[in-house]
């Protein structure tokens, strides 16, 4: 019996349909997802995969097929059939693949919103948050006068009647004592808040039903070669490691001391640069408990795959715990100790030590750093 | 002459006292001949491939363990970076100017190109810019920051290896401009009478879109590099945030180049392979229209996506989703070279030697290049994978997948034009054999490393990722050995291959239409259009009925296309021939 073109077109689909759809949903390609935001992320993620594999099949289907069904005979030497295109068939294949791409721009603009992308507090709060002045809310810095922060710059910035929000920023992370002692380590002034492109780094913000409120947990971040300082300006903690508690809206304030560095927890699927000179922040909300590697992911010299630390997710409990011991440890010593990595006092050894010790790099290779940068 | 005539004389055997043989030391000299200037191109860049491949495969053994234990980690740095930089600036752009430069000319019927000295200036600015990167390496002071250099880590790096990084950058980027500016004009001047933008091979097309995005692009990244320069050299702080510069600026002026750089990457191979899948499947192009605007809707397109780099480092939401949509919609016109490529194979009489293994290569390989591109552009998942090797299997998918097996399909298609000799098709098959499981294997697994939370630029990384790089390690040496056959295959056949003939592909486009390799100024006299270029199977080109000559052509010598039957003295089809 010879089935219809049109019955084998319509099982190859059904087939195609089929895989793609198992496929896109089992392909373990991704880690743990420890946030909420990691929910959404994988959602669209599984989605493009479900269409990639779909296309993928249908486009190595139809090649594989085409070899070998229209391989030339030996001793036919004729041409093909002469055609040369073929409008509606053109057409549609403009049309699908604009779709698929409308439709996934569409699927991602919204999990982009709900992540918090579209933060509006730098267009929308100012003027109404301008009163309820608070650390954590950076739209709050509109309302203040530029005076204190003119004088801690190192150039003369243009005298201006704006007020230069990066400055304020770090002026309000300089409150926090350790924070303060790493980053006069290597003084970089703030940026100018122009208007323009880019200039203070606006990141993932609040997620659209938390705008407006102030995150729960605000943890100060500093990037420098080769390791992550991380201060809670609540209680005044400084670590090496950070500790979030499980469904708490944390909000991380960043910035980095001498090159760029970018903060990425694979887990919690979110990332951002940590850039000298301006500050950047992100809010996420975690989810499930359990020891995730922070990442430092741009190349930030020699020993960037070694810069790496511990995410803990743990239950607000544990975490208040946490914190209580910490306190206990930072009243034993003294703040300059907390504040240990002062890099140009130590060499690199010593310094790259207590980042290194669990990543499988040998002490040779330690001793074969002569200087991080030869001038 | 008719296109016919000139096939009757053009199907003479290539005899090696032909014109249009040169003598080795041609090469060596500062040759003004396009001909000799597109195969300086090709045989340099390939050489600077080889050294980038070394380079990669030293990668890949230090990563074969988690631990850094081959080389020091700035000398990783140093490795991947001058990698990349190879890789790019030195082999797949020059490469595509080496095909343009021999290609050129003889698809529009023109003796050379416009200005031929300005050509050889372009091309004898490269080799002292690789000598210059290489030396770096000799003296033990390489460029380290990567190859996209961002301050302030270019900065503080060592100052020498960067100079001569943006020195030599500098040249390379100069060198493309004087090609761009000598292909737009040759295109435009040149092409003989009665061949309208329509009837130019879709290659010339292609060449067209790539040399206006290089005029618009390249400068920027001159721009960038040359304040780069002060800052490293004379102290300023353009993009020094110790003096209130801002590093991002430099990433905008970077990537405005840069990312049209990949167009510039693929689009001349684009359209090599829209010139070996019709002659090989002996079909006409499907959709020649479609796909000669798509080139020019990809170059614009591609001018206006380059901040999808830079969805983390800190760029307004709004700007974020301007750049996550220009880069989704690159899609379609891609999309569209694609299903028209299948579609000119379907139905079609295809004949699987190593020039049409390898455009089929290309088409699947880019394919996945191409929807991992689109779920990047997705700006959540973006900021996942971004700086990770998933980003790392991406630009390898479309570089490797995409441009380097374009450039070996344009290679076997073209090496019997350049060369009058065939390449050997049993070791062109080993050679896309071994190519395809290299390229697979070395690729394919780090989608899966990124996704799981390896970075990429790493000497050390997490030992749970040992298993899948060790099959990436393997897999690239696997892809150096590939390189073995092609290499001993076009030194021997170059100088004993089987004598080619003029046309042993019977294919329809000019070049195909005077002797292998052409004589000095190419055609006798000024040819004239027979048939399109790609009018397979069509009675036009069965009857011969000129596009432009109001007298019709008859007649159609032995082995002619237009009688489709071949000469047993001439390899017309070699593998037909017993
Ligand atoms: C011979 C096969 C090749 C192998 C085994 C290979 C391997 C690699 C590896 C392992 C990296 C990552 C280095 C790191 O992140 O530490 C890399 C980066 C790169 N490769 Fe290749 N590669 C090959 C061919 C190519 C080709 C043909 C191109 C073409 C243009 C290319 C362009 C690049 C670029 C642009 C990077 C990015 C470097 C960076 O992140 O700075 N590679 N390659
Ligand atoms: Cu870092
Ligand atoms: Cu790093």
């Amino acid at each position: 019996m010879k089935i219809p073109s049109s019955i084998w077109t319509l099982l190859i689909g059904i087939v195609l349909t089929l895989v793609s759809l198992w496929y896109g949903q089992n392909h373990g390609l991704l880690p743990t997802a420890a946030s909420d935001e990691a929910v959404l992320v994988d959602g669209l993620f599984n989605t493009m995969m479900v269409v990639s594999t779909g296309i993928f099949l249908l486009v190595e289907g139809i090649l594989i097929y085409s070899a070998i069904r229209y391989r030339k005979r030996s001793g036919d030497n004729e041409d093909g059939p002469p055609v040369e295109g073929n409008v509606p068939l053109e057409i549609l294949w403009t049309a699908i693949p604009a779709i698929i791409v409308i439709g996934i721009s569409v699927y991602s603009f919204d999990v982009y919103n709900e992540i918090g992308g579209f933060d509006p507090h730098a267009i929308h709060e100012a003027p109404i948050t301008g009163q309820s002045m608070s650390m954590s809310m950076p739209g709050a810095a509109f309302a203040k006068r530029a005076g204190t922060a003119l004088a801690a710059t190192l150039n003369d910035t243009p005298p201006s009647t704006e007020p230069n929000l990066n400055q304020e920023k770090s002026d309000e992370a300089m409150q926090d004592p350790a924070t303060a002692a790493v980053r006069n380590a290597d003084q970089i002034p703030q940026k100018r808040n122009a208007p323009g492109v880019g200039v203070v780094s606006p990141t993932i913000g609040p997620s659209p039903e938390n705008v407006g409120k102030p995150a729960q947990l605000l943890v100060n971040v500093t990037g420098l070669q080769y390791a992550w300082l991380f201060t809670y300006p609540d209680s005044g903690i400084t670590t090496g490691e950070m500790h979030v508690p499980i469904g708490r809206e944390v909000q991380i304030n960043m910035t980095a001391n001498d090159v760029i560095h970018a903060f990425w927890v694979p887990e919690f699927r979110l990332k951002q640069d940590a850039i000298p000179g301006r500050q950047s922040e992100i809010r996420f909300t975690p989810r499930t408990a359990g020891d995730y590697t922070l990442i430092c992911a741009e190349l930030c010299g020699p020993y960037h795959g070694a810069m790496r630390t511990q995410v803990v997710v743990e239950t607000p409990e544990a975490f208040d715990k946490w914190v209580q011991e910490q306190l206990v440890a930072s009243r034993e010593e003294p703040l300059s100790q907390a504040v240990a990595v002062n890099p140009t006092n130590l060499s690199p050894d010593e310094f790259l030590a207590p980042y290194t010790k669990d990543m499988g790099i040998q002490p040779e290779t330690l001793n074969q750093v002569q200087t991080a940068h030869h001038h | 002459m008719t296109q016919a005539q000139l096939q009757e004389t053009a199907n003479i055997p290539a005899l090696s006292e032909e014109p249009g043989i040169r003598k080795w030391q041609d090469y060596f000299t500062f040759n003004t001949d396009h001909k000799v200037i597109g195969i300086q191109y090709l045989v340099t860049t390939f050489i600077f491939y080889c050294i980038g491949g070394v380079l990669a495969d030293l990668v890949r053994t230090e990563l074969r363990t988690p631990e850094v234990d081959f080389v020091t980690p700035e000398v990783y740095n140093s490795l991947f970076t001058l990698h990349a930089t190879i890789m790019i600036f030195l082999w797949i752009v020059p490469a595509g100017a080496g095909f343009a430069n021999f290609l050129i000319p003889l698809m529009i019927g023109a003796k050379d190109m416009a200005f031929p000295r300005l050509n050889a200036v372009a091309f004898w600015m490269i080799p002292p810019s690789g000598l210059l990167l290489i030396a770096s390496l000799v003296v033990g002071d390489a460029p380290d920051a990567g190859w996209t250099s961002y301050p302030p880590l270019s900065l503080v790096t060592g100052q020498v290896g960067e100079g001569i990084w943006i020195m030599s950058v500098l040249l390379l980027g100069t060198s493309s401009i004087l090609g761009a500016i000598n292909f737009l004009v040759t295109l435009l001047r040149m092409r003989i009478p009665g061949m309208g933008f329509n009837q130019m091979p879709l290659f010339c097309w292609a060449m067209f879109a790539t040399s206006a995005l290089t005029l618009v692009s390249t400068p920027v990244l001159a721009a960038g590099l040359i304040l780069l320069a002060f800052d490293l050299l004379a102290g300023t702080t353009f993009f020094n945030p110790t003096g209130g510069g801002d590093p991002v600026v430099y990433q905008h002026m970077f990537w405005f180049y840069s990312h049209p750089a990949v167009y510039i990457m693929i689009l001349p191979f684009f359209g090599a392979i829209s010139e070996v899948i019709p002659v090989h499947s002996r079909k006409p192009v499907f959709g020649y229209k479609a796909i000669a605007y798509s080139s020019l809707a990809i170059s614009f397109l591609g001018l206006i996506v380059w901040a999808h780099h830079m969805f983390t480092s800190g760029i307004p939401g709004w700007l974020r989703m301007f750049f996550m949509i220009t880069t989704m919609i690159i899609a379609v016109p891609t999309g569209i070279k694609i299903f028209s490529w299948l579609a000119t194979m379907w139905g079609g009489k295809i004949r699987l030697n190593s020039a049409m293994l390898f455009a089929m290569g290309f088409v699947g390989t880019f394919v996945i290049g191409g929807i991992s591109g689109v779920m990047l552009a997705a700006v959540p998942f973006d900021i996942h994978v971004h700086d990770t090797y998933f980003v790392v299997a991406h630009l390898h998918y479309v570089l490797f997948g995409g441009s380097v097996l374009g450039i070996y399909a344009a290679i076997y298609h073209w090496f019997p034009k350049m060369t009058g000799r065939m390449l050997n098709e049993f070791w062109g098959k080993v050679h896309f054999g071994l190519t395809i499981v290299g390229l697979n294997m070395t690729f394919l697994p780090m989608h899966k490393l990124g996704m799981m939370g390896m970075n990429r630029r790493v000497a050390q990384y997490d030992p749970k990722f040992t298993f899948l790089n060790e099959i990436c390690t393997i897999g690239a040496y696997i892809l150096a050995v590939s390189t073995f056959p092609f290499i001993f295959n076009a030194i021997w056949s170059w100088l004993y291959g089987e004598k080619a003939g003029n046309n042993p592909w019977r294919a329809l486009t000019l070049e195909w239409m005077t002797t292998s390799p052409p004589a000095i100024e190419n055609f006798d006299k000024t040819p004239v259009l027979a048939t399109g270029p790609y009018d397979y199977g069509l009675e036009k080109a069965k009857e011969g009925v000129p596009l432009s000559d109001p007298d019709p052509v008859l007649s159609a010598g032995p082995n002619s296309v237009l009688r489709a039957e071949p000469d047993p003295a001439v390899a017309a089809n070699p593998e037909d021939r017993k």
